[in-house]
């Protein structure tokens, strides 16, 4: 077997297989792999030590406040919410626009369906509230398009138009 | 092979149990889901199986028509964009010889002879909008009202081109900046949906008629053609009325007492 192993070897030494290979204009190549990984690797670099602040939606709003500490739940559980709003909110559009159900049995007490009127009504604040993760999670939900994210302030004309 | 009877026995028992198994996953799989329960529509929601309008155009004067166009692009957040070519309009004025060409004649009544009529989507019965929509974004609902999902429409125009009322309009850019009077509890539209009347599905919804037939003074009727002691069709027994192109088959719903 040892033999063999030699006959292979030898073998691959004749075809140069040991022989070690030269790096053509090795220089520029070596300036130009340093380069390439410099920046590839700036952003970690860069962002190094500087952690993105951790979202705290805020429910400090004038609604929310009002509310008796007991009812100041959301539809459903806040954990639910955190984890589904955005497919609860899937459903709610199909619900009313392809079915016409516009009431949803929330699990204390019945809301109507809509983003703008209902959602907006106690998370007025949208800020500090859909903005805050969203912009953490570097998500551009496009209901915005349609739907306003802040009534009130769009109606008497406070906010500045995008265009 | 060979099979004794007490082994048939055995396995037709056997086969027999599973197949309870099987059939009670799929009761339980059939039966109305959470979702079902969750979502219903409000006790207070108008109801019909289909939905009409008359426009009684005798009632009907130029003051009251630009209110019910007024009410409706205020509550709806339809843009007045000022350039015709871009224009978005879900209820508007047309002369007569426009809406209904062919019906023009040389000594046709003056009151109609050149002056503006109302109109609007015809929420036809046979719809070509619909029928050309390559993702269902406007459907017609159970009641008759052709609707419009905004969420599903990727702006093909196709509708547009079905239509020949030109009851459907595009937004070429942003709506947002062209609001003047704004409803801040109804969404605007954004660049590339095209959008149009949906008889105020949001009201109907809501226990409420359409916002111009709540304006119009009586010169608009609306309700359930289905139903014979419905106000339209009390309207349509006693008036002799026309619709917009019926020969081209669309059947529209909206009727023309002129």
């Amino acid at each position: 077997m040892p033999d063999k192993k030699k006959e292979v070897i030898d073998c691959l030494r004749d075809t140069g297989f040991f022989k070690p290979k030269k790096i053509y204009d090795a220089g520029k190549v070596i300036i130009g792999i340093i380069i390439l990984l410099a920046i590839v690797l700036f952003p970690f670099f860069y962002n190094m030590g500087k952690a993105a602040k951790v979202p705290e939606p805020k429910i400090d709003t004038p609604v929310i406040q009002k509310l008796p500490e007991k009812e100041r739940v959301c539809i459903e559980p806040k954990e639910y919410m955190r984890e589904n709003h955005m497919r609860l909110l899937d459903d709610w559009r199909d619900q009313v626009v392809r079915f016409g159900n516009r009431d949803y049995k929330g699990y204390t007490k019945k809301y109507t369906i809509s983003l703008q009127n209902t959602c907006l009504e106690c998370h007025s604040n949208y800020d500090n509230f859909c903005d805050e993760c969203h912009k953490y999670t570097g998500i551009k939900p496009y209901c915005w398009n349609c739907h306003i994210d802040k009534p009130k302030e769009w109606a008497e004309g406070k906010l500045k138009e995008e265009n | 092979m060979d099979i004794n009877r007490r082994e048939f026995l055995k396995i037709t028992g056997a086969s027999t149990i599973v197949g309870l198994l099987g059939g009670w996953k799929a009761v339980e799989l059939l039966a109305p889901g959470e979702l079902e329960a969750k979502y219903l529509p409000k006790t207070e929601a108008l109801t019909a199986k289909r939905w009409a309008m008359v426009v009684d155009n005798k009632k009907m004067d130029e003051k009251t028509a630009k209110k019910c166009i007024e009410i409706c692009h205020r509550i709806h957040n339809v843009p007045d964009i000022g350039d015709p070519k871009r224009e978005i309009k879900w209820i508007w004025l047309e002369p007569f010889e426009n809406a209904f060409p062919g019906q023009r004649q040389e000594h046709t009544a003056e009151r109609l002879n050149g002056k503006p009529l109302i109109v609007l989507c015809n929420h036809c019965d046979n719809p070509p909008c619909v029928r050309v929509c390559p993702t269902k974004a406007t459907w017609k609902r159970e009641d008759g009202i052709v609707m419009m999902d905004q969420h599903r429409c990727i702006g093909c125009r196709f509708c547009m081109a079905a239509c020949p009322f030109g009851s459907r309009s595009f937004n070429w850019g942003d709506p947002r900046p062209f609001i003047k009077k704004k409803n801040p509890e109804y969404p605007t539209r954004e660049k590339g949906v095209v959008e149009k009347c949906d008889f105020c599905a949001e009201r109907l919804a809501k226990g409420l008629i359409p916002a111009c037939v709540e304006v119009s003074n009586g010169a608009l009727v609306f309700g359930d053609l289905a139903d014979p002691k419905s106000d339209v069709r009390k309207t349509l027994r006693t008036h002799y009325s026309i619709r917009r192109k019926p020969h081209l088959g669309t059947n529209p719903q909206v009727y023309y007492i002129v």
